[in-house]
């Protein structure tokens, strides 16, 4: 199927999935309905819409939907439905306006730049040519969107980092990058919920908590969030990570009026 | 209330179930048993529902006392002795059999035979408690089972009360436990991405596990597989038994533990009826791919379906007088006594 990319409507001003999307066999329990393959919040839009009008009513088999940034992975149970009919029935559904949307919400996240914190400040500065000053100032100057959660639980894919810090991965992952490590890869900035290992390059530490198995979602994010990060001294990250610890402290977070 | 005191817990004992559905889009990995053919095998063998969680092993068995109650405990998956010790006498016994295990009484499980994995059902189930709607344990997001870890040594199991009145029951005809060499995938989602020669190799070569084989994935080695530009992808979706190739060209086979998204290209996925073997392989062991369609894939799996209903309709009660206890054999000196009855002949 060609791939419809983002911008075409389908007929009779109706914008049907199967016009805007193909999909991709992903083994007899899943397909990925993709539509397109940039990074872009156009095309991420049509996929959040996707995951929210599936959620809204689901067909018949359906198991789970896994957004990301340019496709919905759809999971389904072969002995209730088939790929056959579960595309033939989301083909059909009408993704209406999906046109970028302001977000909903801004969280506002503390963030301790460079030394321990972020040891690849100093090598993003000197491999950006710009000061260790100007990279936070970019870095912080920005509202990021929540695209995609994923890779570990409660890591979010956001973006668009500024083109100034744009870096490729580091060559060889951190075997141990410590859990709230702000980090940066390319267009893309995120922070490490838990101690995972990573190949992204560190440049600062939240004290902030993204997930939590027993809260309902367990992810502070939603997809489309706004997040920004607010630069802060080592004392005021330390005073905010104890009062996390004591569950005493509760993220900034703006609603867009 | 009853429990498993768990004294050694072997190389990696863990709670699992069907798995954690539903929570994929927040990050959270599914889990679940590496063999689910083994775990819905093991529940009935015990009178459980599909959905009880219970202990997967790997490469060898626990060692347990009963704490607080008689329990019934059934091993499924893989061949094993199974030594049950009470009041001083202990008996052998095989899996893919329920056993009843009085209170106080210890069970060593030993090395797991035909398979990477087991799963030891206990009637009424695990009762750690449900996090996300599962019971498995995420080994990685540290949450789930007890701790979010592999069992250590003086973990208690919590076991649900079960009515243990009825007859202990057993698989008269076990599925095979040798591994079939081929496992059936389906090509994509990002097949385009090889060269037509490097799919060729992928279908056409043997290949092995190697050591770095884990819940998360197994790490093949064989020829490496060509890009038509690179492995790179912008990150997608991955399903369990997504087989996603990095930059040295040799395919990863992601299981049950398997990171949600990935920005790695993924030129097949193992069909659902052939996972649960994927997840018995060993380090060395020798597989290759054959392709099929989705309709075929999706076929392969209810037919495993009515197959485990089939295995399942086919239990009947342990056949006491029918097993021959060879240690009972032993202490009664009955065994020399065969060979001196065939001397008279």
């Amino acid at each position: 199927m060609e791939n419809a990319g983002a911008n075409k409507t389908g007929e009779g001003g109706k914008r049907a999935i199967g016009t805007l999307c193909r999909f991709l066999p992903v083994g007899d329990t899943a397909f990925a309905v993709e539509f397109g393959n940039a990074i872009s919040p156009d095309i991420n839009a049509l996929v959040h819409r996707a995951a929210a009008l599936l959620a809204t009513a689901p067909p018949e088999g359906l198991v789970e939907t896994v957004p990301t940034f340019r496709s919905l992975l759809v999971h389904y149970d072969p002995c209730r439905t088939s790929a056959q009919a579960l595309q033939a029935a989301i083909a059909e559904l009408d993704l209406g306006e999906t046109g970028v949307v302001t977000p909903p919400r801004t969280w506002r996240l503390p963030v301790l730049y460079g030394g321990d914190a972020g040891p690849d400040l100093d090598e993003v500065a000197r491999a950006t040519g710009l000061s260790t000053a100007e990279v936070v100032a970019l870095h912080a100057g920005t509202t990021y969107r929540v695209y995609v959660q994923g890779f570990l639980p409660g890591f979010a894919y956001l973006g668009d980092l500024p083109a100034r810090l744009d870096l490729p991965r580091l060559t060889t992952p951190r075997v141990r990058v410590p859990p709230g490590s702000v980090a940066i890869a390319q267009r893309m900035t995120g922070v490490y919920p838990i101690e995972s290992p990573g190949g992204w390059r560190l440049i600062g530490n939240t004290p902030i908590r993204f997930f939590d198995p027993a809260s309902a979602p367990p992810t502070l994010f939603a997809p489309g969030d706004g997040v920004r990060f607010v630069p802060v001294e080592a004392i005021e990250h330390e005073r905010i990570r104890a009062a996390v610890t004591r569950g005493e402290y509760a993220p900034e977070c703006e609603a867009t009026p | 209330m009853t429990a498993l005191r768990i004294l050694q817990p072997g190389p990696q004992t863990s709670v699992q179930d069907r798995g954690r559905i539903g929570f994929q889009a927040f990050g959270v990995p599914v889990c679940g048993v590496l063999d689910a053919v083994a775990l819905r095998l093991a529940n009935a063998l015990v009178g459980n529902p599909a959905t009880a969680a219970a202990l997967e092993m790997r490469l060898s068995g626990p060692s347990f006392i009963a704490e607080g109650g008689a329990v019934r405990i059934a091993l499924a998956g893989a061949t094993a002795r199974i030594d049950v010790s009470h009041d001083g006498e202990t008996r052998a016994f095989p899996g893919w059999r329920a056993i009843e295990v009085p209170e106080g009484a210890s069970v060593r499980i030993g090395a797991l035979g035909g398979s990477g994995c087991a799963i030891l059902a206990i009637a009424g189930g695990i009762m750690t408690p449900l996090v996300m709607g599962s019971r498995s344990t995420d080994l990685k997001g540290r949450f789930g089972g007890i701790e979010g870890r592999a069992l250590a040594a003086g973990d208690e199991v919590p076991i649900d009360a079960s009515d243990l009145s009825g007859p202990c029951l057993e698989l008269p005809r076990p599925p095979a436990s040798v591994f079939s060499a081929t496992l059936r995938v389906v090509m994509g989602p990002q097949a385009e991405a090889f060269t037509e020669a490097g799919r060729e190799t992928f279908l056409s070569s043997p290949y092995r596990v190697s050591r770095e084989a884990d819940r998360m994935g197994m790490r093949l080695e064989g020829p490496a597989l060509g890009f038509v530009k690179s492995a790179d992808i912008v990150s997608d979706g991955i399903a369990t038994g997504s087989i996603q190739v990095p930059g040295s060209g040799l395919p990863i086979m992601l299981l049950a533990d398997h990171q949600t998204i990935g920005g790695y290209a993924k030129i097949a996925t193992v069909i659902s009826a052939d996972l649960p073997a994927a997840g018995r392989l060993l380090p060395g062991a020798e597989i290759r791919f054959a392709a099929v369609s989705v309709a075929e894939a999706e076929q392969a799996r209810r037919e495993l379906e009515s197959e485990m209903a089939r295995l399942i309709a086919s239990l009947v009660p342990v056949r006491e007088g029918a097993r021959v206890d060879m240690d009972a054999l032993w202490r009664a000196n009955l065994v020399s006594g065969v060979v001196s009855a065939l001397e008279t002949e």
